[in-house]
């Protein structure tokens, strides 16, 4: 119970990573609360990823954990980017309104 | 040892919470808000596994760069409360069941994973010990040598996001006045200046 050991930061990540995917399913209305939910279940891959490197004294791991970071950041700002160009075109930011993107 | 562990579910639980907050929350202002909670303790929880470096970074980018570009656009763009919220409940049971199965699914592998004793014997770059090598100096001494290469494509992925990200929100307005330098600079004495006769005691 009071020795905490890879089990519970794995848990914890989890946790997080079930929380990411269930809101994705869950504001099927509102593009920036995806994207969050995507951000979310990023920082819970960064926590598996540094919970490794602790449990295998591996440095790699946080490495990785660092590009993680790296291509999360981009990902959102250009994320947002086209958010604000849609959002600019069509005045709505539902999941729904996006498929009429095509063509 | 205690101490850690209580630390480890403070930071573990409000992490969760903000997280449940992030998705459930009426106002994306709210869920920017609880969003920055949630890295926060992610934060506290790298400091408990000794990535001292990785927490200050999850902070300063993720605090300092990312939210405060979420909480841009939240406000930027105006978008209706309510509709927002239309089809909550609808979503709400195939979205919890993929979650919970997705959970059950992660927490029975955790259950019944174990690591090859060999495996920290093959590690790429061992830790040093934390009180002759700081955490920073170790990070910085691999990345800068065996990574040097992906660190610089990191770079780039961000040099192409700041790019893509201007183009893309970058437009012109028509009626607005700009100064157009070649225009200025490309202007003839004939076009802009008239040399008039004018006789004396008469007006122009």
């Amino acid at each position: 119970m009071f020795e905490i050991g890879l089990a519970h930061y794995l848990t914890v990540a989890a946790v997080l990573f079930a929380l990411g995917i269930f809101g994705i399913f869950l504001n099927r209305k509102n593009v920036i609360v995806i994207l969050m939910s995507v951000e979310l279940m990023l920082l819970a891959v960064n926590i598996n990823m540094v919970a490794f490197s602790t449990h295998l004294q591996d440095l790699v791991g946080q490495i990785f954990a660092m590009f993680i970071l790296t291509v999360a950041a981009a990902e959102a700002a250009i994320g947002l980017a086209i958010l604000v160009v849609y959002f600019r075109n069509r005045g709505s930011i539902a999941v729904e309104d996006i498929n009429a993107m095509k063509g | 040892m205690i101490v850690q562990a209580l630390a480890f579910y403070l930071f573990a639980s409000i992490a969760i919470a903000a997280g449940v907050m992030v998705i459930a929350a009426r106002n994306p202002v709210h869920s920017v808000l609880f969003l920055i909670l949630a890295f926060f303790n992610g934060a506290g929880l790298f400091v408990l596994m000794g990535a001292k470096f990785l927490a200050m970074i999850l902070v300063i980018v993720y605090v300092g760069a990312v939210a405060v570009l979420f909480l841009f656009v939240v406000m930027m763009l105006d978008v209706d409360l309510v509709a927002i919220r239309e089809g909550f409940l609808q979503y709400l049971p195939i979205g919890g069941l993929i979650g919970i199965i997705l959970l059950v699914e992660l927490l029975l592998v955790l259950g019944t994973w174990i690591a090859v004793p060999e495996t920290a014997a093959v590690a790429g770059v061992p830790i040093p010990p934390p009180d002759q090598v700081s955490n920073t100096r170790a990070l910085g001494s691999v990345l800068y040598t065996k990574y040097v290469y992906l660190f610089q494509a990191s770079g780039l992925i961000l040099l192409v996001a700041m790019i893509g990200a201007i183009v893309l929100t970058l437009r012109r307005r028509d009626g607005v006045r700009r100064q157009s330098i070649s225009e200025q600079v490309g202007r003839r004495r004939d076009e802009s200046v008239e040399v008039k006769k004018v006789p004396s005691r008469s007006g122009v």
